[in-house]
């Protein structure tokens, strides 16, 4: 008897469970309320996550989830799929996937959101401090790939190098690839090794001597106590990775933009997801301090607001 | 050379007999070695992995790692609420679809199937392939199911529980079988000697008396699916911060926010995310030890 009442206990359990699944099902609110849905690069990650964590400060009924599944995979979400309102992406997107969003009918407008100094790093005790972007493409590109620093100049240390760089899914990779190496192969050299996770890449180069890697500014931020960032000489002397390079457009050509992708139809049709880029953008220097991006100079900020004016 | 090999014989045979360990040679000694420096070696990378994770996430065993949503704003004051209750919707969701389906396949396959019969055989290898498939392949498949019942949005509740569902399906109804494979013949046959139907010695006899087991393989699998993110991953779940009423809301899982925290720049997230990665192993062993208790509770000998 015992053991039946209970099977009665979990069958009463199951059944208050499903039950209060189908009561709860809508929820109400008063003002704006509604759901958004982003997903895309986790490098813009943080960025579009503050901006709905301080929007859920101002108003909790709008429900934002952002996801990180990637630049590739956050476009392929929102113009294949469409489960999604707005796409990260930490580079412009290509081609073939604005013809996906052709293909559905998915319109959208591109907004920079901030700027990126992507950070090429070296262990501290290499004596180097800057190089040129024609030796940066010797670094990492798969043609006449240097083996040791004293191939791409005789006054660098007789080290070997080595190379820690993130996973051919990531936006980072692409924007090295197809931005500064641009190499005719459309790949990077394949002999470093990668990682999804930059904290990995970090710890690597800060652990291997003569190493050297790349990753958002953000990283090298976290950890400036052990690693050492190049300056990057494109022609006009050698410019340091800082906020200031970067949003003057010196720290070239590794100052990348960061974007989102808002869905016209979305835009206009849920006010959540008008609510939610409307703050987002109004806020934009704040939020991508908090996240350690570079908030956008005053001429490419007044563009990204009147591009939002230009929605609705 | 006679006399020596018998004595050799016979110290092998009477270290057979004794085993005592003044009688043990070298090799067995060596080989002894090897056994515990494996056990040791196994061990000792556990207790450093686990005591190096405690420590870095030692200064965020704090209330509002459980109770807080997780913020970039104050980041040291990040929390795994959402992930939390995600698990536990995710949990109880994949519990109600996998363990009666689980069960009443099992069922049928020891008490009613034939098991001559060629589909019989098919399943029956099937089955145990089905559970040595990567865990993303399911989420692979949740999602194609997701599409097909007609989601666009996927990481909801429902899609969590389908992939992490079928990822456990397989495990349960292994571990019911076997549970329905101790119960002794005698209690079946005395059950139809009285003149009881199958399905009444299958119900009221059978069945019952296999519940320790069928109990410990189905916490044992719902504690590998808490651990899981390669499938939620799939299914495209995202970071949320508002909590999950109903199995179609939004949700995201403890080992999703471990993973995207983990990998964030700023030391106080990893903090936290090592914090919580404890919390999650608390969870896996506490529900173990669930299975272990009703194992050694219930356990009848026949």
């Amino acid at each position: 008897m015992r053991r039946f009442g209970k099977r009665a206990a979990v069958v009463i359990g199951a059944a208050s469970f499903l039950l209060s699944t189908a009561a709860c099902g809508s929820g109400g609110g008063d003002g704006t309320s509604g759901e958004v849905a982003v997903d895309g690069s986790s490098t813009v990650y943080p960025m579009s996550n503050t901006a709905a964590e301080l929007l859920a400060e101002e108003n909790s009924n709008i429900e934002v989830s952002v996801g990180f599944s990637g630049t590739g995979g956050g476009f392929k979400a929102f113009c294949e799929e469409g489960r999604t309102d707005i796409s990260n992406a930490s580079r412009p997107i290509k081609d073939e996937e604005a013809a996906a969003c052709a293909d559905t009918g998915t319109d959208y407008t591109e907004l920079l959101v901030a700027t990126d100094a992507l950070t090429v790093v070296v262990h501290p005790d290499l004596d180097v401090q800057c190089i040129t972007v024609d030796q940066l493409k010797r670094i990492f590109g798969p043609d006449d790939s240097a083996t040791n620093w004293s191939d791409l100049d005789p006054s660098f240390p007789d080290v070997k190098i080595t190379g820690f760089i993130p996973g051919t899914d990531s936006g980072t990779y692409d924007y090295m690839n197809a931005d500064v190496v641009a190499s005719e192969q459309e790949i990077l050299r394949e002999d470093f090794e990668s990682s999804e996770d930059d904290n990995v890449l970090v710890q690597g180069v800060a652990g291997t001597q003569g190493a050297v890697g790349f990753f958002g500014y953000s990283y090298y931020e976290e950890n400036a106590d052990s690693l050492k960032a190049l300056e990057i000489d494109s022609g006009a002397g050698c410019v340091a990775p800082s906020a200031e390079t970067a949003q003057s457009g010196d720290y070239t050509p590794l100052a990348r933009p960061l974007f989102i992708y808002v869905s016209d139809a979305a835009y206009a049709d849920n006010t959540a997801v008008k609510e939610y880029v409307d703050f987002y953008i109004e806020n934009l220097a704040e939020i991508a301090t908090i996240a350690q991006f570079i908030p956008l100079n005053d001429s490419d900020y007044a563009a990204t607001k009147s591009a939002v004016e230009a929605l609705g | 050379m006679n006399i020596t090999a018998t004595t050799a014989a016979n110290v092998t045979a009477s270290t057979l007999a004794t085993g005592k360990r003044k009688d043990r040679n070298t090799s067995s000694l060596i080989f002894m070695g090897a056994l515990w420096f494996s056990m040791f070696f196994g061990v000792a990378v556990l207790a450093a992995l686990i005591l190096d994770t405690a420590l870095s996430g030692a200064g965020r065993f704090d209330s509002q790692l459980l109770f807080d949503y997780e913020s970039t704003v104050r980041k040291e004051e990040t929390g795994f609420r959402a992930g939390i209750l995600g698990t536990i919707w995710l949990m109880l969701a994949t519990a109600l679809l996998a363990i009666p389906v689980g069960i009443a396949t099992a069922v049928h396959l020891e008490e009613f199937a034939d098991r001559t019969a060629w589909y019989s055989k098919v399943i029956e290898v099937n089955l145990q392939n089905l559970a040595a498939v990567p865990s993303i392949i399911y989420g692979m498949l949740a999602a194609a199911i997701m599409g097909l019942l007609g989601f666009t949005y996927k990481g909801i509740v429902l899609g969590g529980a389908i992939a992490l569902g079928l990822l456990i399906l397989p495990v349960i109804i292994i571990a019911t079988r076997e549970a329905l494979r101790a119960v002794p013949q005698d209690i079946r046959q005395g059950s139809l000697a009285l003149g009881a139907t199958t399905w009444q010695t299958t119900w009221r006899q059978t069945l019952p008396s296999a519940i320790p087991g069928i109990a410990t393989g189905t916490i044992l699998g719902l504690s590998r699916a808490v651990g899981e993110a390669a499938p939620l991953l799939m299914l495209g779940v995202a970071t949320v911060r508002f909590d999950p009423t109903s199995v179609l809301d939004k949700v995201t899982a403890l080992p999703l926010q471990i993973y995207s925290l983990a990998s964030a720049p700023q030391e106080a997230l990893q903090e936290a995310a090592s914090a919580a990665i404890i919390l999650l192993l608390a969870l896996i062993i506490g529900m173990n030890a669930v299975a272990i208790f009703i194992r050694n509770k219930f356990q009848r000998s026949w």
